[in-house]
């Protein structure tokens, strides 16, 4: 089975959840590729290179010099058929969840979106994804002979090994029209220097519990003592203690962290769904019963003003060793 | 899951796609259109849309449970509509697809741009705020085009009394979808089985002995830090 694996570039570097779903697709089991698609796809096939697949399949094109979803779209089909590709994952970030379907639609092939986990059984896939705000999840078949997945991030690990013998590179031409190009990207914007909660390995969080903007530096210190990324609850970006960007939740933002701190957050569904992935939740609320407790893996039960600060020393402790 | 008894609501990130179509046509006169796909219950959404302000409405009856069926049904209704936008929620809050917006594109060969937290049109041009990991990406679209709506596009109004008793008389069309065939098949849904420790102690006045311990379940048994 080939499965084609598209690489997501940013700031000329491959993205963290390609490599992720590079390692899903050798999980899933086949013969696994990559595709290149940009105005000079050069700097980044010999990247490609250096990752776990067997052939590295590039096209490119002047008028790709700004990110147009429509054109990466055509391009992304044109390859998986050059490649005969069964499968084909994207990452579930915001480009890809859009450029998934796009190519499914190309390729006549179903989608599953945001994939937390394949079985594959002789050749039966079958893709879960989280429905319901992640209240449940629904266990999905393609029925279709090409098949299209985006793989949620933060789930696998990125893979980073090289390949037994260095991948091939073939140049794929693409017909593009020009209406390929009627919506592209003008500018990409990004916060310098804080790190974004949806990439970042640990994510301290705070919520009403904190009482005010004016005590966010309690959060900020214990975040910075774990090498973490600040969240916030829906309640507080709302109240415009903290900006829209560190809202995990719903109608936040989906993480899913080695570490999710959460403090004085009830646990609202809401804010659940957002953060219910996390391999590892410590909840810190002042209520013994706040339905935080129930997925939290560790917690206490307590004013955070007392300990937050305490807990701080002591995490510098262990990181410094 | 059984549909018996559940109020159906007007998904949420649909009301602001409805609410900038409103402020849309009052800026430039026209006419909004509020089209859905399901059973007799999606009625009750469209009444909502129309209840905001939406002038009229379209019911596609068929199945929703696959997303190119929902999405081929919705591209032919929509054609010969010929909109000059086309509006949708960036995600439906049962299936959290995303994908109904970048499938309409491919199927109406027309621009679309997704998570929009701001939408501006001059001339035809749509010029489109993605919000994206770490930051925004600036979208421009040749018009006729398809925007998905995040939340903070921007403020749905409540629907008026008067409102709600005119959209009463506003007509629901009711077309019968063909979709394709589906091209996937829900094999089960569960609830998440991940299992927590559930390992809460209480900090009863002893905060430096509260975070000690933490601070040693995480990286003793954890083995994060």
């Amino acid at each position: 089975m080939n499965i084609l694996v598209y690489l997501e570039e940013r700031n000329g570097r491959i993205r963290k959840p390609s490599l992720e779903a590079i390692s899903a697709a050798h999980a899933l089991g086949g013969t696994v590729h990559a595709a290149v698609i940009g105005a000079e796809a050069n700097a980044l096939v010999e990247q490609a290179k250096t990752l776990n697949v067997q052939t590295v399949f590039a096209a490119s094109d002047a008028r790709l010099a700004k990110y147009s979803s429509r054109a990466t779209a055509r391009a992304l089909a044109e390859i998986a058929k050059q490649a005969n590709a069964e499968v084909v994952l994207v990452g579930a970030t915001g480009r890809g969840k859009d450029l998934a379907p796009r190519a499914a639609i190309r390729l006549e092939a179903g989608y599953v979106p945001d994939v937390t986990a394949f079985t594959n059984s002789n050749g039966d896939i079958v893709a879960t994804h989280p429905v319901y705000a992640g209240k449940a999840q629904m266990s999905v078949r393609v029925t279709t002979p090409v098949k299209v997945f985006s793989t949620r991030p933060n789930l696998w690990k990125p893979s980073k090994d090289a390949a037994a013998s260095t991948p091939a590179v073939q140049n794929v031409s693409v017909s593009f029209q020009d209406t390929d190009f009627s919506e592209h990207t003008t500018a990409l914007t990004l916060s310098q220097g804080k790190l974004d909660v949806a990439e970042a390995d640990i994510i301290v969080s705070g919520g009403r519990g904190m009482r005010g903007p004016e005590h966010w530096t309690l959060i900020e210190n214990l975040a910075e003592a774990f090498g973490a990324a600040t969240g916030a609850s829906r309640a507080v970006v709302d109240a415009g203690w903290r900006p829209h960007a560190e809202q995990v939740g719903q109608t936040g933002k989906t993480v899913s962290p080695t570490l999710y701190v959460a403090i004085g957050i009830s646990g609202a569904v809401q804010h659940l769904a957002g953060m219910s992935s996390s391999k590892t939740i410590v909840a810190i609320n002042k209520d013994e019963n706040a339905p935080i407790f129930s997925i939290a893996d560790y917690g206490l039960v307590g004013d955070a003003f007392e300990v937050l600060p305490a807990l701080t020393e002591e995490i510098k402790k262990l990181r410094s060793h | 899951m059984d549909p018996a008894g559940v109020k159906f609501i007007l998904n949420p990130y649909d009301e602001f796609a409805v609410e900038e179509a409103l402020r849309l046509r009052d800026k430039f006169k026209g006419e909004v259109t509020a089209i859905s796909v399901g059973a007799d219950n999606a009625k009750e959404a469209i009444r909502q849309a129309l209840a905001m302000g939406a002038d009229k409405g379209i019911l596609v009856k068929g199945d929703k449970s696959d997303s190119f069926q929902v999405a081929d049904m919705l591209a032919a209704a929509i054609k010969p509509l010929s909109p000059d936008l086309i509006l949708l929620g960036k995600q439906s809050i049962d299936f959290d697809g995303m994908e109904i917006a970048s499938m309409l594109s491919e199927l109406l060969d027309l621009p679309a741009a997704t998570v929009a937290v701001a939408l501006n049109i001059e001339g035809n041009k749509a010029t489109v705020e993605k919000e994206v990991e770490g930051g925004r990406e600036t979208i421009q679209l040749d018009m006729p085009c398809i925007v998905a709506a995040q939340k903070g596009l921007n403020e749905p109004r409540y629907p008026s009394l008067p409102n709600i008793m005119k959209a009463k008389q506003k007509p629901i069309q009711e077309v019968s979808g063909a979709p394709g065939a589906k091209r996937t098949e829900i094999v089960e849904m569960t609830k998440p089985e991940k299992k927590r420790a559930n390992k809460i102690v209480k900090i009863d006045g002893n905060a430096s002995q509260a975070a000690h311990e933490l601070a040693r379940m995480l990286h003793e048994e954890a083995k994060i830090i």
